[in-house]
């Protein structure tokens, strides 16, 4: 009498229709069909909030599932965006430099080609030279495996010196704040080999596709970061349903009993840690081509504490909360300090939500921590009635 | 004959220079029940932290089953999977999940991540879950969360979770806290039952509940077994009487 996991798990049939929808309706709206009512830079917008949903729903399952208060993701995310921009702004300057060199007389060498990519691109941190991490960046192949590989490496060995030392709670968090923040402190050094503060840009210019519109291109990366999300959103679904999902869940609330049942706790830290390491990682991969520069301060700590304020705010312990918090938070962020809020003239002070949408943002994550601990999410419990 | 399933031999360690368990010997065979009894800061406690891996000895041998091997240096998993089951002093389920869930997650199967992803329902399973549900009189309760149980039956829970890793060991402590006359006997029935099986060490206070359950009595005394027989014997006993059950009397 086993049941489907479709039927143990009804909110994945919904968040899917639910998705689906909302992509077309975007879709239909867009430039890309002509229609036009939403502009070209917000169906980016919304397909970047897509990929802040994916790591949101990361960081619900290390999180809100496995009890694991990470405020690291970010870090991966950022690989993940970094790994794909070399490629993407390799590719590009490679076609810029080969087109300026083929007017010469003499047909240049490849040496000579690979210094002028060189100079193009590392010219603003004072150097030629490629360093040894660009070894790949021809190679989109081999740049997107990387997009896996270096956040899957990083979170396994991360997680195993911290796990196996039985680094829990608070001290763990403090240490995954450490680590994002040694990362983004590196890769702010001009000798980082990744621009320093410059970072890199140009990635909305998908090399192969100069010709063809943002509208189409923005329309593409927003249907892959919905497919992405849908397939992050079933793929988690299933992780913590089942009995996965009990020993993670129980990690969550105790830990030691889930030792004393025989299971070896800390592999199962490792597994969810590094798992949704790889997937903030993809989710990163396709943020940051929307979003056409990366640079290090997208990884500062503050960004992972956002994430975790985001899936509080949604409601943790479940996918679609996750979700509604990254999308309705983000969204909102952008909304205020974009200027769109009409600031308010009280008389003697004029509230400008530039600088008060973070005191906003502080007093709902208190007020939702003390008041709502199910988050915007859990308004569907009254919704469903259980049976 | 029953042979020794557990010898704990010349065992010694120190918390800030607190000796908590001093040279203590003990055996346990492989069936039947056994009651350790002893004053507050006895070393009970601490003997079941060293057993189940918890915490590491100064000194001393824990020698488990027919093969003699040596528990000391093992992980709290791998020692549960030797077949050494342990209920906490506070009931310990997990509260937002089902009891079949609980069951399930305790169940005898593989326990590496992957083998635990892949998991499918199977009917012997099933029957299994079942089967201890019935032993520890939950059968209806089987989809209700654990969290609304009643303090004995999160108790009863927790015993029956035990008994689904097919222990060969369980290790108990104080599990007639706070029940009532009915659950106590009920908990009494459950242990005796598990006791046919496996070797079950019961760790109590209270005296009354050690009489019901009508086994041989450890009593330990500054971390040291201080005398050992039938409940009557070691009442009898004019150190024991001294230590204990003189100062409770007082």
């Amino acid at each position: 009498m086993r049941r489907s996991f479709i039927a143990q798990n009804p909110s994945v049939l919904w968040f899917l229709a639910a998705l689906g929808l909302f992509t077309l309706v975007i879709t239909v709206l867009s430039e890309f069909t002509g229609a036009g009512v939403i502009p070209t830079s917000f169906v980016k917008t919304l397909g970047k909030t897509l990929c802040l949903c994916l790591i949101a729903i990361a960081m619900d399952v290390v999180w809100g599932y496995c009890g694991i208060l990470s405020l690291g993701h970010f870090a991966f995310f950022g690989i993940g965006g970094y790994a794909v921009g070399m490629w993407l702004m390799y590719a590009r300057t490679e076609t810029i430099v080969l087109e300026s060199l083929s007017t010469q007389v003499i047909p240049p060498t490849p040496q000579e080609i690979s210094d002028a990519i060189g100079n193009q691109i590392f010219g603003v941190v004072g150097s030629s030279e490629f360093p040894l991490i660009w070894a790949f960046a021809d190679s989109l192949l081999l740049q997107l495996l990387m997009v896996v590989l270096v956040p899957g490496l990083l979170a396994l060995v991360f997680g195993w010196l911290a796990f196996r030392s039985r680094v829990t709670g608070v001290y763990l968090s403090i240490l995954t704040q450490a680590m994002t923040l040694a990362l983004s402190l590196y890769l702010f050094q001009n000798d980082s080999g990744l621009r320093g503060n410059n970072g890199l840009s140009g990635l909305q210019n998908i090399p192969g596709f100069e010709t063809t519109p943002q509208s189409a291109v923005s329309i593409v990366f927003f249907w892959a970061s919905a497919a992405a999300l849908a397939a992050g959103y079933v793929f988690f679904a299933w992780v913590v349903s089942g009995k996965m999902g009990s020993v993670v869940q129980g990690i969550r609330d105790n830990e030691a009993r889930v030792r004393f049942l025989g299971y070896h706790v800390e592999s199962y830290k490792l597994f969810i840690f590094t798992v949704t390491a790889i997937v903030s990682g993809i989710a990163g991969a396709l943020y940051y081509p929307q979003a056409g520069i990366i640079n290090p301060g997208e990884i500062a700590p503050i960004a992972s504490i956002y994430l975790a304020v985001w899936v509080a705010i949604g409601g943790r312990g479940r996918l679609y909360g996750a979700v509604i918090g990254a999308a309705f938070v983000s969204l909102l962020s952008s909304w205020f300090t974009g200027g769109g809020a009409p600031p308010i003239n009280l008389g003697f002070y004029t509230v400008q939500w530039t600088d008060w949408w973070l005191v906003l943002l502080g007093l709902s994550f208190v007020a939702v921590t003390l008041f709502f601990p199910r988050g915007i999410g859990g308004l569907f419990d009254y919704l469903v009635k259980k049976p | 004959m029953n042979s020794t399933l557990l010898e704990v031999s010349g065992l010694s360690v120190s918390f800030d220079g607190f000796r908590a368990i001093n040279n203590l010997s003990v055996q346990f065979p492989e069936t039947g029940m056994r009651a350790i009894i002893g004053p507050n800061g006895a070393g009970k406690t601490t003997f079941m932290d060293i057993v189940t891996g918890k915490t590491r000895p100064d000194e001393g041998h824990v020698i488990w089953g027919e093969r003699s091997i040596s528990l000391l240096g093992m992980s709290e998993s791998e020692i549960a999977m030797q077949g050494i089951g342990r209920k906490f002093q506070k009931p310990t389920v997990f509260e937002t999940q089902t009891v079949r869930q609980n069951l399930a997650m305790a169940l005898k199967n593989p326990r590496s991540p992957f083998a635990v992803l892949m998991h499918r329902r199977t009917a012997a399973n099933g029957t299994r879950i079942d089967k201890i549900a019935g032993e520890i009189g939950l059968s209806d309760s089987l989809m209700r969360v654990a969290g609304e149980l009643s303090h004995g039956q999160k108790q009863w829970l927790e015993i029956g979770m035990l008994l689904a890793q097919d222990p060969r060991l369980l290790l108990v402590d104080e599990p007639a806290a706070g029940m009532t006359v009915e659950e106590r006997e009920k908990t009494t029935d459950i242990l005796r039952e598990a006791a046919k099986t496996c070797a079950v060490v019961v760790v109590e206070h209270d005296m009354e509940f050690v009489r019901r359950l009508d086994c041989r009595v450890t009593v330990l005394h500054e971390g040291s077994v201080l005398a050992e027989g039938s409940l009557d014997h070691v009442t009898a006993d004019q150190a024991v009487i001294d230590v204990y059950l003189g100062r409770s009397n007082a």
